[in-house]
C-alpha cells in the first residue's frame, strides 16, 4: 500500500460544491523542545463537516490539537493554520477560544475550589465579552444550563462541584462535552474523548457531540479506535503518521484500519 | 518566549504604582510635634480630653517602651524606622464633635466614595437605611479620630455600646479600666507597648448579657496624613451569652514614605459569647521597586475568657509593604474555641509574616486553623502560627491547614508552625501543602476563553474558597474582587 495515497475529497454526500471552509491547514510544522512533531501537516474541514484523525500512539495527533488551540509548549516553525478565514497562529488560546476553537481535552483538568457552574459562566461571558456581546443574564445562563446539563445526564450536584474535582472518567468527558454545548464554537476539537469511557458512557457523550453537528460547525475527532466513529459517524477519515495527514478517506477507512491496524504506515517510517 | 521567563518579565513590569486607592484628601490637619517624648504622649491625652488615669496609664506604657527593643525574628527586612521622624496624632480640623452628617467635612464624604466604599456602607454612614435590609453600623475613622458614627441609637436600644475608643474612655471608664490592656498588656511587645503610649483612637464594642448585637459593625480605616504613624486601637468586650461580628476595612493613599501602623485589636468573650472579627486589609504595598507602603505592625488577640465562649479571626490581607500580624485566641474557659481564617496575598516586593496563636488554657478547648498564603512577584509570604497546650488543657484540640500558592519563581512561600503540647491528651493536626498554579490548569482556562489575568483570580479563588466562605456574604464579594485586583499584573 502506498502510503502517500490520498483518496481525496469525498466530502459529505450532498454537500454543497462551494462549502465555507472552516478550517485550513497548509504545510504546518510544529516542535516541542528541539524535536520535531508536525512536519508539514495539510487539512481542510468545511463548515458542516466531521473528520475524524486516527493514528498510532506518538503520531502527533494530541500535538495538533494542542498547536491548534495555543499551547505555549509548542513552537509552530513552518505553515499556517486559519479557523474561518482570520490566522489562528497569530491569536492568543483565549483569542482563539472566543473566535469559536474548542478543544475538548483528553485528561480534562481539576480546578479545586471554583463550581463547575462558575467556571462556565465566567467562560461564556469571557468569550461573549471578547466578541463585544452582553454579558448573559443570570435566569437566561441558568435556563441554558440546565437545558444542556440534563441532556447530559449531569446533575445539579455535579454543577456545584468543583470543576472535574472528584468526577469519574466518563464525568469528565461529559463535562467537556457540557462546555462545548454552552460555548457553541464553530470548531470542536475532541482530543481522545473516547478514552476512559465505557460503552454506556460513550453513547451518552456521542449523542450530545452528534446533537451539536451543524451544517455551521466542523468538528475534528481524534481517537485510536473505530468504536467511537460507530457513534459519531465522520465525512472523513484521516490517518496521520509521523507528523503528517498520510491517507484520507471515507468512513470505511476506519474499518479498514480497524482490521489491518496502523502496521502498514509503520513500515513506511 | 518560555512561559516562565514571561512570567517573570511581566511580574517586573507590575505596576503597582497605578494603586487603586492612591491619592490624598486635602483636609487640614492638626499635627502633633514629630518625634516622641512624654510631652508628645501628654499632648495627645490633652487633645483628646482624657481623665488623668488615661494620662497615667499611656505614661506607663511609655517609660516601657524606652526600655524595649523591635522584635527580628519575623522573616521580614526594612530600613530602620526612625521613630523619632514620625508624628504621632493627626486630627482633622474639624468643627468640635460632629453629631451629625451634615457636620462631617464634605472633602471626607468624597474621600470614602472614592474609595469606592460600597453604598450600603456609605449609606449607613449617611444613616441611610440599605435596601437589602441587613444594616451595617460604620464607625469611621479618618486618620485619628472617629469622625462619624452611625446607628448609635438602634443599637443602644439593644444596649449595645459601639463609639471610638477616645469616646468610651470619657463615658465608660469602668469598662475601659477593667478590660483595656487585660487581653493584651502594656509590656506585651514593643509595637503594642508603643500603641499603648500613643494610641490615637479606635473603636470600643460592649454588648451585654445575653444580647446578640443587631447589625454588623463596621469599621474603615484609612490612614492619610503625611508621615502619620497610626495607632489604633480597638476593644470588644461579649458579654455572657452576646454575640457580635464585627467587620474591619483599609485602604491608604500612596506615599514615597513608608507608614508605620502599630494597630492592637483586643476581644474579650465571656461565658457563652461569640465573637467574629473579620479584616480586609487593602493598604498601599508600595510601587513596583518596592518602595513605600505601609509598614503593619499589629497585635490583635482575642481571649475566650469564659466557658464556651468562641472566638473567630478572619483576614483578608492585601496590602501593606510589612506586614507583622498574628491574630490569636487564649482559649481560657472550658469549651471555648478559637478559629483563624486568613487569606495572605503578596505581590510585588511584599513581606508577608503572618499567623497566630491558639493557646489552650482550659479543658476541652478547640481550635482550627485555615491558613491560604499566595506569593506573587518578588513578595515573600510566611506562615508562622504556634499551638500550645497547657499543662491543664485536657482534650484541647486543633486541627491547622496551611496551604501556600505560588505564582511564578521568584517569591517564597514558607510555613513555620510551632507545636507546644503540655498536655498528653492534647491532639493537633497539622497539615500543609504547597502549589503552583500549573500550566495546565492556566491552559485549560485560556482554552474556554478566560484571559491569563482572569485564569488566575478564578484558580486563585478557588483555592482561598474555604476561607472565603467564612466571611459575611457582602464582605466576601468584596474581597473575591481584591484578590483579583491584588494579582493583577502578576502573570504574562
Amino acid at each position: 500500500m502506498d502510503p502517500s495515497r490520498v483518496d481525496f475529497p469525498p466530502g459529505p454526500a450532498g454537500a454543497p460544491m462551494d462549502t465555507m471552509t472552516m478550517l485550513d491547514i497548509r504545510n504546518l510544522h510544529a516542535r516541542i523542545d528541539d524535536r520535531e512533531i508536525l512536519k508539514g501537516l495539510d487539512l481542510t474541514l468545511n463548515a458542516g463537516e466531521v473528520h475524524a484523525i486516527m493514528g498510532p500512539n506518538g503520531s502527533g495527533k494530541s500535538t495538533l490539537s494542542y498547536v491548534l488551540a495555543g499551547k505555549d509548549d509548542y513552537e509552530v516553525t513552518e505553515g499556517t493554520a486559519t479557523l474561518d478565514g482570520e490566522d489562528l497562529l497569530e491569536m492568543e488560546p483565549d483569542a482563539r477560544a472566543a473566535a469559536g476553537l474548542f478543544l475538548a481535552f483528553q485528561y480534562p483538568i481539576e480546578i479545586p475550589g471554583v463550581a463547575n457552574m462558575t467556571f462556565l459562566r465566567t467562560a461564556l461571558n469571557a468569550q461573549r465579552k471578547a466578541r463585544g456581546e452582553a454579558e448573559i443574564s443570570t435566569p437566561d445562563f441558568l435556563r441554558l444550563v440546565k437545558e444542556k446539563a440534563s441532556d447530559l445526564g449531569i446533575s445539579q450536584e455535579m454543577l456545584r462541584r468543583g470543576v472535574n474535582v472528584g468526577f469519574s472518567g466518563g464525568e469528565k468527558k461529559r463535562n467537556e462535552i457540557l462546555q462545548m454545548s454552552i460555548l457553541e464554537p464553530k470548531l470542536c476539537i475532541l482530543d481522545e474523548t473516547d478514552s476512559g469511557l465505557d460503552i454506556d458512557a460513550l453513547k451518552i457523550v456521542a449523542q450530545g457531540v452528534n446533537a451539536l453537528r451543524s451544517p455551521k460547525r466542523a468538528m475534528l475527532v481524534i481517537t485510536h479506535y473505530q468504536r467511537l466513529l460507530d457513534h459519531i459517524v465522520p465525512d472523513v477519515v484521516h490517518v496521520m503518521h509521523q507528523g503528517r495527514i498520510v491517507r484520507s478517506g471515507g468512513k470505511e477507512l476506519a474499518l479498514e484500519l480497524e482490521a489491518s491496524g496502523y502496521a502498514a504506515y509503520g513500515d513506511a517510517a | 518566549m518560555p512561559a516562565v521567563q514571561e512570567t517573570v518579565e511581566r511580574v517586573r513590569a507590575i505596576d503597582v504604582d497605578q494603586y487603586k486607592y492612591g491619592f490624598t484628601t486635602d483636609i487640614e490637619s492638626e499635627l502633633a510635634p514629630k518625634g516622641l517624648d512624654e510631652s508628645t504622649v501628654r499632648f495627645i491625652s490633652a487633645k483628646k480630653n482624657e481623665p488623668e488615669w488615661m494620662l497615667e496609664w499611656r505614661l506607663d506604657a511609655f517609660r516601657r517602651w524606652l526600655t524595649m527593643r523591635e522584635p527580628t525574628w519575623a522573616r521580614v527586612s526594612y530600613p530602620k524606622i526612625d521613630f523619632q521622624d514620625l508624628y504621632y496624632y493627626a486630627a482633622p480640623k474639624a468643627k468640635a464633635g460632629p453629631k451629625s452628617i451634615d457636620e462631617i467635612d464634605p472633602e471626607i464624604l468624597k474621600t470614602y466614595e472614592k474609595l469606592g466604599i460600597p453604598l450600603r456602607e456609605r449609606d449607613a454612614l449617611l444613616g441611610i437605611e440599605s435596601s437589602g435590609g441587613s444594616k451595617v453600623a460604620v464607625d469611621a475613622v479618618f486618620d485619628s479620630v472617629s469622625v462619624a458614627t452611625t446607628f448609635k441609637a438602634e443599637l443602644a436600644k439593644a444596649g449595645v455600646i459601639f463609639c471610638s475608643i477616645s469616646e468610651a474612655i470619657r463615658e465608660h471608664p469602668e469598662l475601659v479600666k477593667q478590660y483595656l490592656g487585660s487581653v493584651v498588656p502594656v509590656s506585651d511587645n514593643f509595637y503594642a507597648t508603643l500603641n499603648s503610649a500613643v494610641f490615637s483612637d479606635g473603636s470600643f464594642v460592649y454588648v451585654p448579657k445575653g444580647v446578640r448585637c443587631p447589625m454588623e459593625l463596621s469599621t474603615y480605616f484609612r490612614i492619610n496624613e503625611k508621615n502619620t504613624g497610626q495607632f489604633e486601637r480597638t476593644l470588644i468586650i461579649a458579654d455572657e451569652g452576646a454575640y457580635v461580628s464585627y467587620l474591619e476595612g483599609c485602604t491608604a493613599p500612596q506615599r514615597d514614605e513608608n507608614q508605620l501602623h502599630a494597630a492592637v485589636v483586643e476581644l474579650v468573650a465571656l461565658k457563652d459569647a461569640e465573637i467574629k472579627y473579620s479584616t480586609v486589609q487593602n493598604w498601599y504595598p508600595g510601587d513596583a521597586e518596592g518602595k513605600g507602603g505601609i509598614y503593619n505592625f499589629v497585635t490583635k488577640r482575642g481571649d475566650c475568657r469564659g466557658d464556651n465562649s468562641k472566638i473567630a479571626w478572619t483576614q483578608v490581607e492585601t496590602g501593606s509593604a510589612i506586614t507583622w500580624k498574628y491574630p490569636s485566641c487564649i482559649l481560657r474557659g472550658d469549651n471555648s474555641q478559637g478559629e483563624f481564617y486568613s487569606i495572605a496575598i503578596s505581590n510585588g516586593y511584599q513581606q508577608v509574616d503572618s499567623g497566630t496563636k491558639m493557646i489552650h488554657l482550659g479543658k476541652n478547648t478547640s481550635s482550627r486553623i485555615i491558613s491560604k498564603g499566595i506569593a506573587a512577584g518578588h513578595s515573600e509570604n510566611t506562615y508562622r502560627g504556634l499551638v500550645s497546650a497547657h499543662r491543664r488543657a485536657t482534650g484541647a484540640r486543633n486541627f491547622t491547614n496551611c496551604d501556600s500558592l505560588l505564582i511564578g519563581d521568584k517569591c517564597g512561600a514558607h510555613t513555620v508552625p510551632y507545636i507546644e503540647a503540655n498536655n498528653s491528651s492534647a491532639m493537633f493536626e497539622h497539615e500543609a501543602t504547597t502549589s503552583k498554579i500549573s500550566d495546565d490548569q492556566k491552559f485549560y482556562c485560556l482554552q474556554r476563553g478566560l484571559s491569563e489575568e482572569e485564569a488566575v483570580a478564578l484558580i486563585v479563588n478557588g483555592f482561598v474558597k474555604d476561607v472565603l466562605q467564612q466571611l459575611p456574604m457582602e464582605f466576601a464579594v468584596e474581597a473575591q474582587k481584591l484578590i483579583a485586583v491584588s494579582l493583577e499584573g502578576s502573570v504574562g
